[in-house]
């Protein structure tokens, strides 16, 4: 059984984190107006200042999150509205925007998962004095892309 | 046909400004925007508005796209208002649940300036 799990948590990864890029990827080109440039995740870790959060269920259960320091998700949020960002709110907002059409657009890749994944409303917290932890186990496909040299997180952790 | 008044309905106020600027590049003239953060305000603005055209999402608290349709459906004052659904929920289900309610199009995120003026130009009878 355990080992039926992990085969199956290998496949996701090297299968779905493709997709997953490719997702924010798209996100950040039509919407931001920016392409990013995909880095893997060991070399480039970013101070997660602010972090989105969508939550996925029913055919695939867990979270997507989007991190990035301060800085970065005001530039972004500034690229999205085209104007000046005026509180922290607005940045907060374009950071979840981001975050949820990735989950979108993640979900609507996959095959087999027609209208039986749901995603939440996305929440955004901002103050990197935090850990994470999820009571689920399950597999984790984390990505890092550059968004104008800065580094974004962009995090998938799937329920088993 | 003059100038539009559009009601824009979604939870994002960063996706209402990014839809109305949508609305303008693809040559359609607003008269006036009313914004709506769900579907249960988006239902009120309709009783003291007169709007030509909604642009809504689906995934929104409180009263999500789906239901605000169903019951805009239901409303005398909202009857012949093209709805189109702006959303990152993409799959033909919901596509099919949203066209059946009464919505009239169907633009999924991320979406381009030129993807809003093909959905949304032949619902207000204009052409490309």
């Amino acid at each position: 059984m355990n080992t039926d799990t992990s085969l199956v948590t290998r496949s996701h990864e090297e299968n779905w984190l493709p997709i997953l890029e490719l997702a924010a990827e798209e996100v950040f080109e039509i919407m931001v107006g920016c392409r990013v440039k995909v880095a893997g995740q060991s070399e480039h870790k970013p101070n997660e200042e602010f972090t989105a959060m969508v939550g996925l269920a029913g055919a695939l259960c867990g979270i997507l999150t989007v991190g990035c320091d301060a800085k970065t998700a005001g530039e972004v949020a500034q690229r999205m509205l085209g104007d000046t960002v005026g509180s922290q709110e607005q940045v907060a907002d374009a950071l979840g925007e981001i975050c949820n059409m990735i989950a979108g657009n993640f979900k609507n890749k996959l095959a087999g998962t027609d209208g039986r994944c749901m995603l939440s409303v996305p929440t955004v917290i901002s103050g990197g004095e935090y850990s994470f932890h999820s009571l689920a186990e399950g597999s984790c496909m984390e990505t890092v892309v550059l968004f104008e040299g800065a580094p974004i997180a962009v995090r998938l952790q799937l329920e088993n | 046909m003059g100038k539009t008044t559009a009601l824009i309905v979604d939870d994002s106020s960063v996706m209402r400004k990014i839809v109305e600027r949508s609305l303008r590049q693809a040559g359609i003239e607003l008269e006036k925007v009313v914004e709506a953060s769900n579907g249960a305000e988006a239902l009120a603005a309709l009783q003291n508005n007169v709007v030509d055209l909604i642009l809504c999402d689906i995934n929104m608290p409180v009263m999500d796209g789906l239901e605000f349709v169903r019951q805009a459906a239901a409303m005398e004052s909202a009857k012949g208002i093209p709805i189109v659904m702006i959303t990152t929920e993409g799959s033909e289900s919901h596509v099919v649940q949203a066209l059946t309610a009464g919505a009239r199009g169907y633009i999924r995120k991320p979406f381009t300036p030129d993807q809003v003026k093909e959905h949304v130009l032949p619902v207000l009878g204009k052409k490309q």
